[in-house]
């Protein structure tokens, strides 16, 4: 008989994305499923960790997805996505140098280390421009900068009211993108779909409240969205990007992607795709060892 | 189906049988967000709020 597939499932609460998935790796008659949850698992470091083919992370804290993939992998299990995406996507300042190492169009930015400079950075942009946290999500902390009268406030609340690295100044060139944004769906070389976010506020997050509908994926979009995903180290993905007048440029690349709200839109079986990925991942990985 | 209480307001509360620990849910009666801490006997409990790095 064919030995079953042995997945480690990482994870703290479990959201409708992580029951979605758990529902179709149970599906599965050749998977078994070893639920790890963030809160209760500990380490001892240079020790083999568990007895899985390939850990897929769903971990709802970025801080801990990224530091138990590290110690999985070092102790050579396969994760998806890798520690090496998990920091890329974790951090706004290491995916736009990715990005632009990779030359794929992206919003002006530019990051700054001292209040002053923060301010020449952004009144030599022109407003405006969004500050962001490096690491943070679902819109949360971003401040749109019309004038210099709130760069100057905003630099002044951060540098005193916030911790360390709020004072990492990532600050990015305000795109207009008449009240909506694009995610796409990356799973391997495959864009596999996109939706339209759309708000009556700027951030145009699902978190926030932004509605979503079907967006045709073009050739186009595939492209920059799978070149996007590559750019962060491939696997799966979620790329959220602007359409312009002069063409798409991307704004980020999620790795722990929410996909709940753009099931029934598209028409597409994420956690299908999601799962078919993570089992031919494993499945070589099991390979390869033996 | 599993009847259980929300710990916020006291109001019933079923639960499908393929529950998970972990898992989210909300309260149709006050609306608070609450996680299933044990299944077999099942438990809830409010759950966590928002810490900040969390997201995707
Ligand atoms: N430069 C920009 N120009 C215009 N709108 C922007 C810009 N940056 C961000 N936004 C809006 O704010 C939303 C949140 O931005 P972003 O995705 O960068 O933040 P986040 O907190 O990392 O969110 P996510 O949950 O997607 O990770 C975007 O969906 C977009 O609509």
């Amino acid at each position: 008989m064919k030995k079953k597939l042995r997945i480690g499932f990482l994870h703290s609460l479990i959201r409708k994305e992580e029951k979605l998935l758990l529902q179709e790796f149970r599906s599965r008659s050749n998977v078994e499923i070893e639920l790890i949850d963030d809160r209760s698992l500990t380490f001892t470091i240079g020790e083999p960790a568990f007895e899985v083919d390939a850990v897929v992370e769903r971990s709802i804290n970025h801080s801990r997805a990224l530091h138990a993939l590290k110690l999985f992998e070092s102790s050579g299990i396969s994760c998806i996505n890798t520690y090496r995406v998990a920091s890329i996507c974790g951090d706004k300042l290491l995916t736009s140098d990715a990005l632009a190492a990779f030359s794929i169009p992206q919003p002006e930015v530019r990051v700054a280390f001292t209040e002053e400079s923060a301010l020449q950075a952004i009144e030599e942009m022109g407003y405006p421009v969004i500050l962001k946290p490096a690491v943070g999500s679902w819109g949360r902390l971003l401040s749109k900068i019309n004038d210099r009268d709130s760069a100057e406030s905003v630099l002044e609340h951060k540098s005193i009211l916030g911790s360390y690295h709020h004072s990492i100044f990532y600050i990015q060139k305000y795109i207009e993108k008449h009240g909506k944004d694009i995610r796409s769906f990356v799973v391997g070389d495959k864009c596999i779909a996109a939706i339209y976010r759309k708000s009556d506020h700027w951030i145009t997050n699902t978190a926030r409240g932004a509605v979503t509908s079907n967006c045709p994926v073009t050739d186009e979009l595939s492209d920059i969205s799978v070149r996007a995903a590559k750019a962060a180290g491939g696997g799966i993905l979620a790329v959220d990007l602007f359409e312009t007048d002069g063409g798409y440029l991307v704004n980020e690349v999620n790795y722990t992607m929410e996909f709940k709200n753009s099931i029934s839109v598209t028409g597409v079986n994420i956690p299908e795709h999601i799962v078919n990925y993570v089992l031919d991942t494993a499945y070589k990985a099991k390979h390869e060892k033996n | 189906m599993e009847q259980v209480i929300c710990p916020v307001c006291d109001a019933d509360i079923g639960l499908q049988n393929d529950t998970e620990k972990g898992e989210l849910l909300d309260c149709d009666d006050c609306g608070s967000e609450l996680e299933i801490t044990g299944v077999n006997p099942y438990a809830l409990a409010e759950a966590p709020q928002t810490e900040e790095d969390w997201g995707e």
